[in-house]
């Protein structure tokens, strides 16, 4: 199912079976290119495969944009034990939510390209690791895997290819942490999600002390396409070192919302105006969140950027999941940091103490500035807070919370001291919601 | 513990999908799939999955304690989630949340008292690009304005 309509400026290579007559059967997937990769993939070398996802510039979807090919290349060829591929379908950073529509739109495309890593890594086993509040995708997923294995796309000696593959469903239950993979391995042996100290990686040591190959369900999708057209064309659709498409979850202030298929380096501009067709209500443009909550905030005057990983470096920001949030001038930026550090605090797993107690502190210091309560000597102490905890912590959350919360403190001063000396907030909310 | 024979047989799955003697990695799936089956986390519940998992009742009730879904107290039969992350609260989620505590009558993650909806206040549900959105138990429900909220609640009670 399509949740909106398509912009013809998008450039359909992951989802171009979406809107297809029962996109997600197999037989759709077969009569339009399914499975041809995987059979090339076959005649492939290990390290041919690899080579041609590096070639392609495939860099990971999740949020990271760590490219895949290198991190393919980590898991060592030989092992004792066996190596797994596990695919991070926790989709929880605010803004984002296109993994949730590969898999309802196109599964077969997503077992195709945990085959092909298999096949190059060497693994027979996969698993999809699903957020809990996507309870209908594992029936999605074990509706396309059963329809796999029944027509022999999965289990032993696949279309008669000697190669054995077995991929199983996994459920989450409630936490954005699992999403960093190293506390998404604890969830699956059964624990709770705390980050690993790392080394040793997942590729050498990962689910139940085995190498472990973790990639985003976008990364995944992306594999069958690069196999099946070369590593090259998927490169050219993108900027240098950023290639091709990603989905672009476009949401807030905007026109026409949706998530849309551009190449990396579409610029930000472009995407609000001509794919989100405008700012609601002809109002002005403030801020953008580039890719999702850990992002920090672009200004109304820094969005004439190609959004790709390199130029959001540059320009101080990240280009994350592909969450796009775009905030007109009626927002008032306290409220926003607030919002953003109650959900830290919320999901801060507790386990490393800068953001444990940092997310906590900076939430109750939003909250009474929101409040009217503030002192001047807050703005800066926001700031400098959220600075202690820039790389203190075993994962990226307490960064995650950090780095918004900076880039508004820093950006948007005059918000904060709009709300000194018992100003009630400026802008129109008022209410204030209790998040326990 | 009895179970439904649907729900044993996905225990039975379960137990198949991990590396032998890892049956610990079904305690999260296995306590999820048992909520929905029989409404929140119980004692009993804990005993019954460290056994089938063969872990300590321990194990099984720290995971419970970490996991936002895993209730240890009854929930509403219809579970009402109103999401107010950020791309919801632009579009007016937190009015939204406001209006449900007013249409439902209770708070953030309180229950009625004939015990047929609770009301929680949650975290990016991954539709943010159709927000404002509300997922009641499993189901999405996109665009959600407070009359569609009226609305859907409504139907809920009416099939009570």
């Amino acid at each position: 199912m399509l949740y909106n309509e398509p912009s013809p400026l998008e450039v359909k290579i992951v989802t171009k079976r979406f809107g297809l007559p029962n996109s997600a059967s197999l037989d759709t997937y077969l009569a339009n290119d399914g499975f041809k990769a995987f059979f090339k993939a076959i005649e492939m070398t290990p390290e041919q495969i690899i080579d041609e996802v590096k070639v392609s510039a495939l860099r990971g979807r999740g949020g990271a944009g760590f490219p895949a090919g290198l991190k393919w290349s980590f898991v060592p060829r030989t092992s004792p034990k066996p190596k797994y591929v596990i695919v991070n379908a926790d989709e929880s950073e605010p803004g984002t939510c296109k993994d949730r529509l590969l898999m309802e739109n196109d599964p077969q495309q997503l077992i195709e390209g945990i085959l092909i890593a298999g096949r190059a890594i060497d693994a027979h086993k996969g698993y999809i690791y699903i957020r809990g509040e996507y309870r209908y995708l594992i029936d999605v997923m074990d509706r396309a895997i059963a329809e796999a294995y029944s027509r022999g796309y999965l289990g032993k000696n696949i279309q008669g290819t000697g190669f054995d593959f077995d991929i199983y469903t996994h459920t989450g239950a409630g936490a954005y942490e699992c999403g960093e993979e190293t506390a998404l391995l604890d969830s699956i042996e059964g624990k709770r999600g705390i980050p690993r100290m790392k080394p040793p990686f997942p590729a050498v040591s990962g689910a139940w002390q085995s190498p472990t190959l973790l990639n985003n369900v976008e990364t995944l999708s992306a594999v069958p396409p690069i196999i099946r057209d070369g590593g090259a064309a998927f490169a050219a659709l993108g900027t240098p070192k950023n290639g091709g498409t990603r989905m672009v979850c476009l949401s807030g202030h905007i026109n026409k919302p949706g998530v849309y298929e551009l190449p990396v380096g579409f610029n930000l501009l472009r995407m609000i105006y001509e794919v989100g067709g405008g700012m609601r209500n002809g109002k002005k443009l403030k801020a953008v969140v580039p890719g999702g909550s850990s992002c920090p905030l672009l200004t109304a005057d820094e969005c004439d950027i190609a959004m790709d990983f390199d130029s959001l470096a540059k320009a101080k920001s990240m280009l994350g999941s592909g969450g796009t949030v775009i905030l007109d001038e009626n927002t008032c930026m306290v409220k926003f940091a607030l919002r953003i550090m109650k959900f830290y605090a919320h999901e801060s797993c507790g386990w490393c103490i800068p953001c444990r107690e940092g997310t906590t502190w900076l939430k109750k210091m939003l909250q009474r500035m929101h409040d009217g309560g503030g002192q001047k000597s807050d703005i800066p102490l926001i700031g400098e807070l959220s600075k202690n905890m820039l790389g203190r912590t075993f994962c990226a959350l307490g960064d995650a919370a950090a780095m918004p919360t900076i880039s508004i403190v820093e950006k948007f001063p005059e918000d904060f001291e709009a709300h000194l000396n018992g100003h009630p907030c400026p802008y129109e909310h008022s209410h204030e919601a209790v998040l326990v | 513990m009895t179970f439904s024979p649907e729900l044993e047989a996905k225990f039975a799955k379960l137990l198949e999908t991990y590396p032998p003697g890892r049956t610990r990695s079904a305690v999260i799936p296995m306590l999820l799939f048992a909520q929905d089956e029989v409404g929140h986390i119980s004692n009993e519940l804990i005993e019954e999955v460290a056994k089938r998992c063969k872990v300590t009742p321990l194990q099984v009730d720290e995971v419970v304690g970490y996991y936002s879904m895993l209730h240890r107290k009854p929930m509403g039969k219809y579970h009402v989630q109103v999401c107010t992350n950020i791309s919801c609260l632009l579009t007016g989620g937190e009015e939204l949340y406001h209006h449900a505590e007013k249409t439902l009558g209770i708070g953030n993650k309180e229950v009625t008292a004939d015990g047929q909806f609770s009301l929680e206040e949650v975290e990016c549900i991954g539709a943010c690009s159709w927000a404002p959105a509300v997922q009641i138990n499993y189901e999405f429900h996109h665009q959600v304005t407070a009359e569609r909220l009226d609305q859907l609640v409504g139907e809920l009670r009416k099939r009570q």
